[in-house]
C-alpha cells in the first residue's frame, strides 16, 4: 500500500497533542459516559482502545511520542478493579519503568502521566485531560519527529568523523 | 483504478441525525477519507445504524467489492456489533470493520468545530491504517452450563429465583441471613395499596422452599468466584447453623426450651427493639423454619457449660449439632443474578437528629417493626416509657439528597413517610408532622396516594429539619420520657417552626450494601459513583452488566420501590433464561496466540496471564497458550520480549497504525 498520506493539519497555532490509550472496561467507557453526559473538555486527545491497559506495550508510548504526540496518556480501571484480575498492576510497573527512562532521556514527566478512571468517571476524564492539557500547553512542542532530522544530521555529522566508517557498516550488516 | 488488485475500504461517517453533522463537516470528511489509501468508496448517511445505512453497506460491499469497512459514528461500545453483523451479511468478515468513534469522543464533547474536523480526519485516517491490517477471525463458541446462581434472598432474589425455577431452570439461592424475605420482610405494609407485606411476601417464600428446581441456601456466603460466562465455578460457603436443617422439623421446641427463659440479646430482625435468645428464628414465617444458634451467645458454644435442654427437648430427631462446622459447596453455573439489596441510611451519622440520642427518635425501619402486628409490640405504637405518642414527627430525605452525605434521592422515603404517617395515626390518633424537601410521588397511583393520605388530616411542613433538640434539661419528668423540639423553617410561609413531639421518626434513605465494594470485585463488576452497582446501559441493558453472564436486579443497583424490583426481577431472570437457553456463547476472538518459531522459551510470559492460561510445554521448550482460557487482556503480548507473543484483533501491527494514522504529517 501506498502509505503517502495527505495532511490534516493547517497553519494553526500549536496545540498540543495527547494520544491516549484507554481500557476497554473503565476508562473507555468513562470517556464515553463523559459523551453521553456532554462534559465538554479540550480536544486534543487522540482515544486509542486496547482491552486493558497491561495490553499497553511501553513500545506504543515511545512510538506516539517519536510520531509527534505532544503526551501520552495510560487510563486503566481502579486498583483492584481490572476487569482482567491485575492487568492494571502491570501497567503500572511498566508505567514507572518507562517513565524514568523518559526522564533520563530528557523528556519532562507530565508528558506521560498514568490514571485510573472507572466507568462511572466521566468528569474524571474531562478534569485529567483538561489538566493535562494545560500542562503541555505550557511545556510547549515535544516535536521528536522535527527532533529526529537534526539528529539525523547530527548521526551523519557523527559518521563524517569516523574514519572508513563504510566499511565498519557493511561488516556490522554482513 | 485506485486500490485496483490491493485491499479494497469502504468508507462511512454518520450524521447520527445533528449528534455529530450539527457539529463538523461530515462531507469534508468523507472527501478526505476518499484520498486515503485504499478507500474506493466513502460516503456521509444519515443514519448509518438504520435499515438503510446498513443496507448501504452490504450493497457497496457487492458493488464495489469492499474488503474492508470503517465506519465514523458513535462508541464501538454501542454499534460495533451492529456493523459486524452487516458486514457479515454483505459476505465478508466481520472484523474487517473498524469503527471510529467521533460522537461520544469527539462531537459531544468538544465545541470547535473547526479543530474537531481536523480531529475527525485523524481519527478516521488512523481508522482506515488500522483496518487495512485487519486479519479474519472467527468466534469461538462456548457451552452453557444451564444452572443459574442467585445472590441475595429478598424480594428481588426470591421473584427471580421463581421465574428461573418455573421456567425449569435449576436454581441456587443463597441468602446471607438465616431467612429469605430480606428488608420486605420487616415491612409491615406497602405503599400505595397499603396491602400487608408479609401477606404478599410469604406465599413467595414457601413457594421457593417447596419449588424443586430451587436449591435454597440461606446463612450462606459466595465466598469466590471463577471462570467467565457459561462457565462460572463459585464457592459458596454455608455457615455453622449447629442446628441440623435435613433434621429439623420446624416446632421451636429448642427455643422454648433454651437456658434463657428470656430474650437477652437485641433481636435483628426487630432492629433491636426486642431481646431473643441465642437459639432464635427471625420471625415465625421464616424460610426455611430452622432456628440457628449464635455460637458468641450460647453457653454451650461459648463456655462449654450448659444443660443443653434444647438437645433435651429435640430428642431423638438430633436436630441440634454443636459440632457443625462450616460447609463449603462448590458450584458450577452459566449465569449469576446479583440480588444483594441495600442498608439503610446509618441516621448516628447526622448528629443534630438526635438518633441514638433521645430514646424516642426512630428510625423509619424500627417504625415499621412497631407498628406490625408482629412485632415488638404486637402492633401497638408506644413509646420506651409505655406511652402512646400525641404528636409524632416524620422527617424525608434523611442521608437522602444531601451534599453532605448521599446526594441521590431514594425515592421510596416520600411514599413511606405517607404511609407512616397514615399507620401512626390510624393507630395512635396522633398529630403528625411530616417535614419535607419536594414531596416526590412519580409512578403508578402514587400521586393518588399522596393526594389520599394529605386529606387524612397530617401536617406537610415543607422544610428540611435544621435542629432537634429536648424540650427540657430533665431525661424523664413523671417517669415520662420528655418530648423533643424538631425546628425547621418553613419555606412556604418563611417562618422559623419549632414543633414539640413525643416521637420523631426519621425517614432513611436507601445506599448500598457496606460490603458492595467487595461483592462488586468478587464478581468483577464495576460500581456507579453512589457505590450502587452499575448497569451495562441506563436505559437499554438496564439489568445486565460490563461482566457478561451477571446480571443485576432490585436495590443494589439503586433505590427503586417494591413493583420495580420485582420488575428488575423478572427482567433479570429472563436475560438469564435467554442467555442459558441460547445454549452457547459466542467468545470475542480477541485472545492472544504463540508464533512459536519465535519463542525463546523465556518464560516471563507465564506468570503474568491472571487466568494461568499459559503453559510451558518442555518437550518444545516453548510457551503455549490454551485458547479456553485465554480472556484477551494483552499483558502476555505486551511483555514478550521476542514479540513473538500476539493478539488477535489488537496485534502490535494495527495499533502502530493507528498510531502512525492519528499523528500523521505529509
Amino acid at each position: 500500500m501506498n502509505e503517502t498520506i495527505e495532511t490534516t493539519q493547517t497553519a494553526q497555532p500549536w496545540r498540543p497533542r495527547i494520544v491516549a490509550f484507554f481500557c476497554n472496561w473503565c476508562t473507555y467507557t468513562a470517556a464515553d459516559l463523559a459523551g453521553v453526559s456532554r462534559m465538554k473538555y479540550a480536544p486534543n486527545t487522540r482515544i486509542i482502545r486496547v482491552m486493558c491497559s497491561g495490553r499497553i506495550d511501553p513500545q506504543f508510548v515511545l512510538e506516539a511520542l517519536s510520531e509527534g504526540a505532544d503526551g501520552v496518556l495510560i487510563g486503566g480501571c481502579h486498583p483492584g478493579d481490572c476487569h482482567y484480575a491485575e492487568g492494571n498492576y502491570k501497567a503500572l510497573r511498566r508505567f514507572h519503568l518507562l517513565r524514568r527512562m523518559l526522564i533520563g532521556m530528557g523528556i519532562d514527566e507530565k508528558r506521560f502521566r498514568l490514571e485510573w478512571i472507572s466507568a462511572s468517571e466521566g468528569d474524571k476524564v474531562k478534569t485529567v485531560i483538561n489538566d493535562m492539557v494545560e500542562q503541555l500547553q505550557q511545556l510547549g512542542p515535544l516535536d521528536i519527529p522535527a527532533r529526529r532530522k537534526a539528529w539525523d544530521v547530527e548521526l551523519e555529522e557523527a559518521k563524517a568523523q569516523v574514519p572508513r566508517y563504510e566499511e565498519f557498516e557493511e561488516a556490522a550488516h554482513v | 483504478m485506485k486500490g485496483n488488485g490491493d485491499i479494497r475500504i469502504g468508507f462511512y461517517i454518520c450524521h447520527c441525525g445533528t449528534n455529530i453533522a450539527g457539529l463538523i463537516d461530515v462531507a469534508r470528511i468523507a472527501e478526505y477519507a476518499g484520498t486515503l489509501p485504499g478507500v474506493v468508496v466513502a460516503r456521509d448517511y444519515k443514519y448509518m445504524c438504520s435499515d438503510p445505512g446498513q443496507d448501504l453497506l452490504r450493497e457497496d460491499i457487492a458493488a464495489y467489492h469492499l474488503m474492508r469497512i470503517v465506519v465514523a459514528s458513535c462508541s464501538p461500545l454501542l454499534h460495533e456489533q451492529t456493523f459486524r453483523r452487516a458486514a457479515e451479511k454483505g459476505g465478508i468478515n466481520p472484523y474487517f470493520v473498524q469503527m471510529v468513534n467521533i460522537r461520544e469522543h469527539g462531537t459531544w464533547v468538544h465545541d470547535d468545530a473547526e479543530y474537531m474536523t481536523g480531529k475527525a480526519m485523524d481519527m478516521v485516517r488512523a481508522a482506515v491504517l488500522r483496518v487495512y491490517a485487519h486479519q479474519p477471525l472467527e468466534r469461538k463458541q462456548v457451552p452453557i452450563t444451564p444452572d443459574v446462581l442467585i445472590v441475595g434472598g429478598g424480594i428481588a432474589g426470591i421473584h427471580a429465583a421463581l421465574t428461573m425455577a418455573d421456567a425449569g431452570k435449576h436454581v441456587y439461592l443463597v441468602e446471607r441471613e438465616p431467612t429469605i424475605g430480606g428488608h420486605m420482610a420487616q415491612f409491615d405494609k406497602t405503599f400505595p395499596t397499603l396491602d400487608c407485606a408479609a401477606c404478599i411476601l410469604t406465599p413467595k417464600m414457601t413457594a421457593v422452599k417447596a419449588h424443586p428446581n430451587i436449591t435454597l441456601w440461606t446463612w450462606s456466603e459466595v465466598e469466590k468466584v471463577d471462570g467467565f460466562i457459561g462457565n462460572f465455578t463459585v464457592t459458596v460457603k454455608r455457615k455453622a447453623r449447629y442446628v441440623d436443617e435435613d433434621l429439623c422439623v420446624g416446632c421451636m421446641e429448642c427455643i422454648e426450651a433454651c437456658i434463657y427463659k428470656q430474650g437477652k440479646f437485641p433481636d435483628e430482625f426487630n432492629m433491636g427493639l426486642s431481646k431473643r435468645k441465642p437459639i432464635f428464628i427471625p420471625f415465625p414465617q421464616a424460610v426455611p423454619p430452622v432456628p440457628v444458634i449464635d455460637p458468641g451467645q450460647c453457653l454451650h458454644l461459648k463456655k462449654g457449660t450448659c444443660k443443653d435442654t434444647c438437645v433435651e427437648i429435640c430428642a431423638d430427631r438430633k436436630a441440634i449439632n454443636f459440632e457443625q462446622e462450616p460447609e463449603y459447596k462448590e458450584i458450577e453455573v452459566g449465569a449469576i443474578i446479583l440480588a444483594t439489596g441495600f442498608t439503610p441510611f446509618d441516621a448516628t451519622r447526622i448528629p443534630y437528629y438526635g438518633y441514638g440520642k433521645y430514646p424516642n427518635v426512630y428510625t423509619a425501619l424500627e417504625l415499621e417493626r412497631l407498628v406490625n402486628a408482629s412485632g415488638p409490640t404486637g402492633g401497638e405504637v408506644r413509646l420506651p416509657d409505655g406511652r402512646t405518642p400525641e404528636r409524632v414527627a416524620i422527617v424525608h430525605c434523611v442521608g437522602s439528597r444531601d451534599e453532605h452525605y448521599n446526594r441521590w434521592c431514594s425515592r421510596v422515603c416520600c411514599m413511606y413517610s405517607m404511609k407512616l404517617a397514615h399507620l401512626v395515626k390510624e393507630k395512635t390518633h396522633a398529630e403528625i408532622f411530616n417535614f419535607y424537601i419536594d414531596m416526590r410521588a412519580p409512578g403508578k397511583s402514587m400521586e393518588e396516594f399522596y393526594n389520599r393520605i394529605s386529606s387524612e388530616g397530617i401536617h406537610l411542613v415543607r422544610g428540611r429539619v435544621a435542629d432537634v433538640y429536648p424540650e427540657t434539661l430533665e431525661k424523664k419528668t413523671n417517669g415520662q420520657i420528655g418530648r423533643v423540639i424538631v425546628q425547621a423553617e418553613d419555606t412556604l410561609i418563611g417562618r422559623i417552626r419549632k414543633i414539640p413531639v413525643d416521637m420523631l421518626i426519621l425517614s432513611t434513605g436507601l445506599q448500598p450494601r457496606i460490603d458492595a465494594e467487595e461483592i462488586r470485585r468478587m464478581f468483577n463488576i464495576s460500581c456507579s459513583a453512589g457505590g450502587f452497582f452499575l448497569e451495562r446501559h441506563p436505559k437499554l441493558a438496564p439489568v445486565n452488566t460490563f461482566t457478561d453472564g451477571i446480571f443485576l436486579a432490585g436495590t443494589c443497583q439503586g433505590p427503586k420501590d417494591i413493583p420495580d424490583t420485582v420488575a428488575q426481577a423478572g427482567a433479570a431472570a429472563s436475560e438469564a433464561l435467554a442467555l442459558i437457553d441460547r445454549g452457547v456463547f459466542e467468545l470475542e476472538p480477541n485472545t492472544a496466540y504463540i508464533m512459536e518459531d519465535d519463542c525463546s522459551g523465556c518464560k516471563s510470559c507465564i506468570p503474568l496471564c491472571p487466568y494461568t492460561a499459559i503453559a510451558f510445554k518442555e518437550e518444545k521448550q516453548k510457551a503455549e497458550i490454551n485458547e479456553a482460557l485465554c480472556k484477551g487482556c494483552g499483558t502476555c503480548v505486551a511483555s514478550c520480549p521476542s514479540g513473538s507473543i500476539r493478539q488477535h484483533l489488537f496485534e502490535d501491527e494495527e495499533i502502530y497504525r493507528e498510531i502512525r494514522g492519528l499523528l500523521a504529517y505529509a
